[in-house]
């Protein structure tokens, strides 16, 4: 017997409303990393040490621009999701936590614009 | 003597251990315990790391002079290794990770595993960020 609402259950959200759609999207954004992740810290390796020209060439490649692109909205979106759960499972303070996860996600929001922004000026500036 | 009961309880709710609580006096570091840690704090670390990584990416975007401003922070003693930390904690975080997916099929939660996974993971993790360094290096 199931004292949850036949409404409640066919909406399949949960206690928290929100049902697992964070905890698949956690895992998926993952999984979009695995080879992102080892792509990008190959790169800044390499390219940490490049002078501006060899820079500026090297984002303006179009597969790498858009490598990076897919990187930054993976690994944005990835870290807020995880940020996101450190600040639920410490902080108790319901104010703070909600103030707290309203201001990570927003930060990520900005980090993410401004840099895909800075990779789409490079790209679609002159060579 | 209802509301008193309710009062002390509330009281008794509020000043429950909340979850690091056993840490210290109460508890013995385990390889599986330490290395959960170890992907909470690198995932944190690289959360804070994304805002130098714009910071590298604008600081390209807007020109030559601002690169050159970055560049010079970047590749001095403490921004290379920083930089060098970084690599390390993205690749802990992203071996740790898979080992989170593999947990997630539900395969891998005997003990034995668990510890072999652990391993795996260390010795993994620190084998790739030397491979990265060295083929970045080398080619």
């Amino acid at each position: 017997m199931s004292l949850r609402s036949p409404l409640s259950q066919a909406r399949g959200l949960g206690s928290a409303k929100e049902g697992v759609g964070h905890w698949w999207m956690q895992r998926l954004s993952a999984l979009a990393l695995i080879p992102l992740a080892l792509w990008f810290v190959f790169s800044i390796a390499r390219y940490h040490v490049a002078d501006y020209p060899t820079m500026m060439a090297w984002v303006h490649a179009p597969l790498v621009a858009v490598t990076l692109v897919l990187f930054f909205i993976a690994g944005f979106y990835h870290s807020a999701l995880g940020v996101q759960v450190v600040i639920e499972d410490y902080v108790g303070n319901e104010a703070l936590k909600i103030g707290g996860i309203a201001l990570v996600k927003l930060a990520h929001f900005a980090l993410a614009a401004a840099s895909i922004f800075a990779v789409l000026k490079i790209a679609f500036g002159a060579p | 003597m209802a509301e008193n009961t309710t009062a002390s309880k509330s009281a008794q709710i509020a000043a429950r251990p909340l979850s690091p609580f056993m840490l210290g006096p109460y508890y013995k570091f385990q390889l599986t315990s330490v290395l959960s840690f170890a992907h909470r704090l690198t995932g944190l670390g690289l959360s804070m790391g994304t805002v130098l990584i714009a910071i590298w990416v604008l600081a390209a975007a807007a020109g030559p002079w601002s690169y050159a401003q970055f560049a010079q922070v970047a590749r001095s003693i403490p921004g290379e290794v920083l930089l060098f930390a970084w690599s390390w904690a993205l690749l802990y975080h992203l071996c740790n990770g898979i080992r989170h997916l593999v947990w997630d099929t539900v395969h891998g939660f005997d003990l034995k595993n668990t510890y072999l996974g652990g391993y795996l993971v260390v010795a993994l993790s620190l084998v790739l960020t030397a491979a990265v360094w060295i083929v970045a290096f080398a080619f």
